[in-house]
């Protein structure tokens, strides 16, 4: 076996250190955690793996329905409104599905207006009707889905973009129409940016402990603070962490194998205009219709109930604390998304130069921050962090007779580092997939004229792949302003966030109150969603 | 290459603006509260303006607060952990993060029931989690306590939170050390099977549910219903006017009460300010301020409490022990586990 050279090692080191909460975490695997363990065997844990099954089910069906479709659709067919829905779908992105939630179950819950409504007008009472109950597990999966289709629609969207013409004109050449050019070679070509899309709105679906809360849905997250601090068994806790990573883990590799020796790549850089295929009378409607109803339900009917109760009660809240939170949440949400590109860069790329087993392995668990809730990453944070100050505090008092204190802890490093945990599969899934589409050859070519990797990577692979890069900015960018869990527990005094804001009102019940920094949320989060659009729109012109 | 440039002097920026928030000057104070900024802030800035001592705050989970002072161990920056739920603070006194301290004004004001025997917490403020009924459809003589209301005649009549909250989980150690657990446990099987739908929402939606007829009562705080009834929101007035609040249990033990407190770290270096802070707290004015501002009860009984609560009337409170809902605490979830109350 080769000895491992130093970028190698330092992208190991790189890796672990960003797995180190989670593998904190799955430490406390092997302290035996006794009886509390039957009596979740016996009371409960059936439900949590049911309702995460069914959870996932729905969230998989529901993101890959409205994800591909609306990428097909907005890519290569042209009817009324494409133009802007094209960017436009994507908006439902910049809502945190607590917000989501709560929104809707203000609309829809028996004591709401729809149904208050609908009540006045038959003369119905409790019982007299059927209604669909929102609060429950098909409600999670639809309110998740709403907010998590647009990874599917972005990846998948970027992947239709880029896919070489010529393989898209040989099929027609050949006589296929829209729809078997799909089936046939569009669709299998872009599996793996549709996977990676769905692979992160699962992740996100198992860490989401908000909706479900709220929703009284038992999942394996509510099943992990249950655990924890109700029954307080820490190591009972960790156990189902461990079990629902085992569980990403499964679906990981399960992909991966499916995909074994097949590549992705393009052998030709050649790229023509695309003409879209034109849709007529009831196709364009249908088109029209579907994507119409899918902005209307993830983004402007959430948005515009946001937008009333704000204006309920805007000139109480809206201050200078309030630009104040604006500031600290694009700050955080700048810093993150930087430094987890560079992350995701120097590990994908890494990883591609030095496919060996362990390299692979602990780039993979460092992924594993996104799919476990952000309150469990935080302990998982907290507890490396104390441990090192309070080792160089102890050093430095038995030595100098002099206390350093906390030198990390309590910090914005804690918080930002605890963000890359959490995000890093994000800007890692995005860096892969581009990375994915890039010909070895072109790596060779560049080592036949003499350059070194980082030369390689320089010169050759980041031009290629800024459309991905952005991407994966901007897709942090935007999940670091909605992160609760982490932020709450780890900000330093002082510090407050519009995520934070929003939370402590909304858990007090005072949706109201709560409405004016999730609309804030919403509209900062709209910005970077729309530069989004429009940079994988330009990577790539097609005419009309 | 440019890219690399821009990402470096970001990185270069990143590093600078970490830099430790909080600097250590002569007359500070440092806290970790689980009420949130809203409920506190107005009163610690009132503190910092009579005293010119500076206060510092963190709010969050009390379960996640704790974690976080139990790691950060000895140079914990924190001084003083407000928390809400005698649970939690119970829970704080075993993992050894707070401190017992003496303070007469604090013993004079705060009845000896609302204040650790040992000096580790001292409560501010009482909610107290009564039965929630609609008025006109509940007539108020069929209610008397909370065993009572897992009789047959409110089969698919109750609505309740989840039992994975807190307030849950206090109410029913009460009932554990008072009954004992085979009895509480009889009893929350015979609550699961008179549920109207299973447990979810908050102690609002509860109220609601109540409201438009989905249930006929719910057991909730109290402060929820002030809260709706001061709202902004005339629907929420609309439907808190709807509901009658009815005190349970007033031949025997009395209502189910719950503490908000503040203790001393022990990491806490401003311990005098701290102190200072937490007798501050306990001041006539305070109190006001501290229960009017969430609808509470204030824990001294010379204050005056708000005006809605004041036309709800008075009540007898369960004496209880504050400890003992912690102590009983992971026994009580248990419990619920076992009775299917999800």
């Amino acid at each position: 076996m080769k000895p491992f050279p130093p970028l190698a090692i330092g992208v190991f080191a790189v890796a672990l250190t960003l797995a180190l909460p989670v593998l904190v975490v799955l430490g406390f695997v092997f302290v035996p955690a006794g009886e509390v363990w039957q009596h979740l065997a016996a009371t409960v844990l059936q439900d949590y793996v049911k309702n995460s099954l069914l959870l996932m089910l729905g969230v998989a069906i529901g993101t890959l329905l409205i994800g591909v479709t609306a990428a097909w659709l907005t890519t290569m067919c042209q009817f009324p409104g494409r133009g802007i829905f094209e960017w436009a779908l994507l908006l439902p992105l910049a809502i945190p599905a607590y917000i989501i939630a709560y929104t809707y179950t203000g609309m829809l819950d028996f004591s709401g207006p729809v149904q208050s409504a609908l009540r006045d007008w038959f003369g119905w009472g409790f019982g007299d009707y059927w209604f669909p109950e929102i609060r429950s597990v098909e409600g999670a999966a639809i309110m998740l889905t709403l907010v998590l289709y647009p990874y599917v629609y972005l990846l998948t969207r970027a992947a239709f973009l880029s896919q070489s013409i010529c393989v898209l004109d040989v099929s027609r050449s050949m006589g296929n129409g829209p729809w078997r050019t799909f089936g046939l070679v569009a669709l299998p070509l872009a599996r793996p940016a549709i996977i990676a899309g769905l692979s992160l709105a699962l992740m996100e679906t198992l860490a989401d402990f908000g909706t479900v809360q709220y929703f009284g849905v038992a999942t394996f997250t509510t099943g992990i603070f249950r655990t924890w601090f109700g029954l307080g068994s820490a190591e009972a806790a960790a156990q189902l962490a461990a079990m629902l990573m085992a569980f990403v883990f499964a679906l990981m590799v399960l992909e991966r194998y499916s995909r074994r020796s097949a590549r992705y790549h393009h052998t030709s850089r050649r790229h023509q205009d695309l003409r879209r295929y034109r849709l007529h009378g009831w196709a364009a409607l249908l088109a029209f219709g579907f994507c119409s109803g899918v902005l209307l339900l993830g983004f402007l009917l959430p948005g515009l109930q946001l937008l009333s109760w704000t204006l309920t009660v805007a000139d109480e809240v809206i201050d200078a604390r309030f630009l104040q939170m604006v500031w600290n949440s694009l700050k955080l949400a700048g810093i993150a998304s930087v430094l987890a590109l560079l992350l995701a860069v120097l590990l994908g790329y890494g990883q591609r130069l030095y496919p060996n087993r362990p390299v692979r392995f602990m780039v993979r668990m460092a992924g594993m921050g996104y799919a476990v809730p952000g309150a469990v990453i935080a302990i998982g944070v907290i507890i490396p962090f104390a441990w090192l100050d309070n080792s160089i505090d102890t050093w430095a008092r038995d030595n100098f007779d002099y206390s350093t204190g906390l030198i990390l802890s309590g910090t914005l490093v804690a918080l930002v580092f605890a963000y890359l945990t959490r995000f890093l599969a994000v800007s890692l899934q995005t860096v892969e997939a581009g990375l994915g589409k890039v010909t070895p050859s072109m790596d060779e070519a560049g080592r036949s004229f003499g350059f070194r990797s980082l030369t390689i990577l320089h010169r050759i692979h980041i031009p290629m792949l800024k459309g991905s890069l952005l991407t994966a900015l901007l897709l942090v960018f935007v999940d670091v302003l909605k992160e609760l869990p982490a932020t709450l527990i780890l900000r330093p005094f002082n510090y407050n966030t519009l995520a934070v804001r929003a939370y402590e009102l909304a858990s007090d019940e005072r949706l109201a109150e709560a409405a004016p920094s999730a609309l804030a949320i919403v509209a900062v989060g709209v910005i970077p969603v729309i530069l989004l659009s429009w940079t994988i729109t330009r990577s790539r012109k097609v005419a009309e | 290459m440019r890219l690399f440039k821009r990402l470096w002097f970001a990185l270069l920026a990143a590093s600078i603006l970490a830099a430790p928030g909080v600097s250590m000057a002569a007359a500070e104070v440092n806290i970790y509260s689980a009420r949130v900024e809203a409920l506190i802030k107005p009163l610690l800035d009132r503190f910092s303006e009579e005293t010119g001592i500076k206060v510092n705050l963190v709010t969050g989970k009390a379960d996640e607060l704790l974690n976080r002072l139990r790691h950060e161990g000895r140079n914990s920056p924190a001084d003083i952990l407000l928390t809400v739920d005698a649970g939690n603070l119970h829970r704080a006194k075993e993992m050894g993060v707070i401190q017992a301290f003496r303070s007469e004004a604090l013993e004079g004001r705060i009845p000896s029931q609302y204040r650790d025997a040992d000096g580790y917490w001292y409560g501010l403020s009482l909610r107290a989690r009564p039965i929630m009924y609609a008025k006109g459809r509940v007539d108020p003589a069929t209610l008397s306590s909370y065993e009572g209301i897992t009789d047959p005649r409110w089969r698919g009549k109750i609505c309740i939170r989840s039992s994975g909250n807190i307030y849950n989980q206090s109410m029913v150690s009460s009932m554990i050390a008072t009954n004992g657990e085979q009895a509480t446990e009889a009893w929350a099987r015979g609550l699961v099977a008179n549920l109207a739908r299973p447990p979810r929402g908050g102690d609002r939606d509860q109220i609601k549910a109540v409201a438009s007829g989905q249930c006929d009562i719910a057991i909730a705080n109290t402060y929820y219903l002030v809260g709706m009834l001061k709202s902004n929101d005339p629907t929420d007035r609309e439907v808190a006017q709807q509901i009658g609040v009815f005190w349970p249990n007033q031949q025997d033990r009395g209502v189910h009460m719950n503490v908000s407190g503040a203790a001393l770290t022990q990491a806490a270096r401003n311990k005098d300010n701290a102190i200072r802070l937490i007798e501050f707290l306990s001041t006539e004015a305070s109190q006001q301020w501290y229960a009017e501002a969430n609808g509470e009860y204030p824990v001294r009984a010379d204050v005056p409490v708000g005006e809605i609560l004041n036309g709800w009337g008075e009540f007898k409170a369960d004496p209880i022990d504050m400890g003992k809902l912690g102590e009983f605490s992971p026994q009580a979830l248990r419990l619920m586990d076992r009775a299917g109350w999800q």
